[in-house]
């Protein structure tokens, strides 16, 4: 097999599998956005708090130690136990639904009605002051997160032997695949599913859908909004654990996560923001186009590191060609 | 409310539609325009200028622009720091390739060559809006950076892949370089500062000022009553990109000296001049100064109090600096929309009346 062409399928496959995680994040945006109208600029750094949480609870790190120490003059840092994977993932998920009872409360309860920009900028704020109280709660140095299920049994680590194997053996050439990645698209796709499936067959998701399709007739049919609206930023905190433990095991919980997160926007862009499917057909996309973009032409000719921008510039001449995205409802303007 | 004052009256059209109606704001502007040319450049020393006079300016002029594009347009840009990155480069290389140049016509080129920029990458506005645009102008935020990084004849070659200004001096004055004065570089900076709120104020009253709110406000109906929404975002982009190039010229030129792409024009910076405005008024050119301020101010006060006093160690302070201000933005968007300059004209009405309000 030709050497060049392997070398690009490969590129291609980790491309997909850093889309899926891309899509991981921007299946929180497109949650929210749909029942709310927010554009959550702020999921990123959810991603980032989640994970920096789960990694506090696992090691039995005391929250906010430093702030404390610094107040009293003590010397706290850890209560002296570890916690098992399992019960910290449920911790945090409860700290994730608890974050979006206060957002509801205490930020968007109030900006009800405004222009979107304004929820936007309002987003941007949240997301600021999240990074805060997380560097605040967990200390900011660049912690390594491993989830396991037994003693054991943890995420796998490194690349994946059986596949190179075989297909050096099939092909004459040994594809490199990262184990995490094909767990991560596993993963992925089990919460895809059970996202859908939440929506189509349950009351609340029922009630969901009523909210993204018309606040006020969902009103009138006894649909609590302030519910949703809990209701939708808890599930998008809970993707947001998930992408984070994804990202977190992969590269580290460090503040860049919530940087990578940044690329979920483009995602977006490209696939409709009120599209699920257009979220992860999006995703998958970016994360080609960028590595394939890095590895034939931004490499050799531009000087390397175009994944920075390529995914923005991509999504900005799609926009100037199909505004409303690949998957989303045509924008029509009436004054 | 209806601002003027009994008793003060207007007999021709330019009085009454002057900026300060009112005498006393009038003479206040004055006074405080004297104190900032005459008596401030005597009495400041380097700590003062370098840490919160030259910020305050260079920031202050950034947000003026971004406020003319946000504030005044209604187009959100996230791309304040590329298009900063822009004028200090073309500063830079202004600099070096004709070095007889005054530093006047110097950084006002590098203002225009962003104002360029700026167009080119306010193209896509024209077909998207809101959040796709914020977006969008990310795109411009990477793009710039990763430019300004990669391609060494933007830093002619250097071997750090630093730009640093070379000497240049402004009538017989160091104002660039190693060995300069703390007033002359404050005043050097003034100048464009009064000169930019000046042209922004008057362009933001007249026939362009009016056209961008009419889109801001809503932008197929001010295409109905007859404003080209081509030329309004446009220029809207130019005269802000123009604004930002400026303040970016003198950032890397007369305040920091020298500068690595990714370190000072960040996307960080596009935060922080965001925040500027959101916090000092969005449509007011006195918010510009105030957000300016105040967040200039913050860090500086927060520093003084927990490092100083407290003796908390710093990076406890800069996450707790983080919370506050993405707490105050909050704090903003829900209680004052209009940030600190309503805040002010409020305080203003409510101190006209006082203490008979009735």
């Amino acid at each position: 097999m030709n050497e060049q062409l392997a070398y690009t399928i490969e590129v291609f496959a980790n491309g997909l599998m850093a889309g899926v995680l891309y899509a991981l994040v921007a299946l929180g945006f497109v949650l929210i956005y749909k029942a709310s109208g927010i554009f959550n600029y702020a999921q990123g750094v959810m991603a980032l708090f989640a994970a920096m949480t789960l990694v506090g609870i696992q090691n039995g790190q005391v929250p906010f130690s430093n702030l404390i120490n610094a107040i009293f003059g003590t010397d706290v840092q850890h209560f002296g136990w570890e916690v098992h994977s399992f019960l910290a993932i449920a911790l945090t998920v409860v700290v994730m639904i608890a974050l979006a009872w206060m957002v509801q409360k205490f930020v968007f309860k109030h900006l009800v009605g405004q222009e979107p920009i304004i929820l936007f900028m309002a987003t941007i704020g949240l997301a600021y002051f999240l990074e805060g109280v997380a560097d605040l709660m967990w200390g900011s140095e660049i912690k390594s997160l491993n989830v396991c299920i037994t003693g054991a049994t943890c995420l796998p680590q490194g690349m994946n032997v059986w596949l190179e194997g075989t297909t050096y053996e099939a092909l004459g050439y040994g594809f490199f695949i990262d184990n995490l990645d094909i767990v991560a698209s596993i993963v992925a796709a089990f919460l895809v599913m059970g996202l859908v499936m939440f929506a189509q067959y349950t009351k609340q998701g029922r009630a969901m859908r009523a909210v993204a399709d018309d606040h006020q007739a969902a009103l009138s049919v006894g649909v609590s909004l302030n519910f949703i609206w809990i209701l939708v930023w808890s599930l998008a905190g809970f993707v947001a654990l998930v992408a984070g433990i994804m990202w977190g095991a992969k590269s580290g919980v460090q503040f860049s996560l919530s940087l990578i997160a940044l690329k979920a926007l483009p995602v977006l862009m490209l696939g409709g923001f009120t599209s699920i499917p257009g979220a992860i057909v999006g995703g998958l996309i970016i994360g080609v186009g960028e590595k394939l973009f890095e590895f034939l032409i931004g490499a050799p000719f531009l000087g390397g590191a175009t994944e920075n921008w390529f995914a923005y510039m991509l999504a900005l001449l799609f926009l100037v060609f199909r505004p409303q995205g690949l998957f989303g409802e045509k924008i029509i303007e009436r004054v | 409310m209806f601002y003027r004052e009994a008793g003060d009256f207007s007999s021709t059209y330019a009085e009454d539609q002057q900026t300060f109606p009112i005498k006393f704001d009038r003479y206040r502007y004055y006074v405080v325009l004297f104190i900032a040319v005459v008596v401030v450049p005597f009495m400041v020393n380097d700590y003062w200028v370098n840490s919160l006079l030259m910020p305050f300016l260079i920031y202050a002029i950034a947000a003026i622009g971004l406020n003319i594009l946000v504030g005044y347009c209604g187009q959100v840009s996230l791309g304040t720091g590329g298009f900063m990155a822009v004028g200090a480069y073309a500063c830079y290389k202004l600099m070096t390739s004709f070095p007889d140049v005054s530093m006047v016509i110097v950084v006002i080129l590098a203002g225009l060559i962003t104002a360029a920029v700026g167009v080119l990458f306010g193209l896509p506005s024209l077909r998207i809006k809101g959040f796709y645009l914020a977006v969008a102008t990310l795109a411009a935020q990477f793009f710039l950076v990763w430019l300004f990084n990669r391609v060494p004849w933007f830093y002619n070659y250097s071997a750090s892949g630093q730009i640093s200004a070379p000497e240049r001096t402004f009538f017989g004055v160091n104002i660039t370089g190693a060995s300069t004065e703390a007033w002359a570089t404050y005043l050097f900076c003034l100048m464009f500062t009064i000169a930019s709120a000046y042209i922004a104020r008057n362009l933001t009253r007249g026939a362009s000022g009016r056209k961008w709110m009419a889109i801001r406000d809503m932008d197929i109906a001010a295409e109905i009553i007859g404003v080209n929404p081509l030329r309004a975002k446009l220029t809207a982009f130019a005269v802000s990109s123009f604004f930002i190039g400026i303040s970016g010229a003198l950032f890397f030129a007369i305040y920091l000296g020298a500068v690595e792409v990714g370190e000072a024009f960040g996307i960080t910076k596009s935060f922080l001049v965001l925040f500027m405005i959101i916090i000092g008024g969005l449509g007011s050119i006195f918010g510009s100064f105030a957000g300016a301020a105040f967040l200039v101010l913050l860090p500086v006060v927060l520093k003084v109090v927990g490092v100083d006093w407290l003796g908390w160690p710093t990076d406890i302070v800069a996450h707790l600096q983080l919370v506050i201000v993405g707490a105050l933005i909050i704090i903003f968007l829900i209680a004052e929309p209009h940030g600190i300059a309503q805040l002010w004209r409020v305080a203003k009405e409510k101190l006209r009346l006082w203490p008979f309000p009735h």
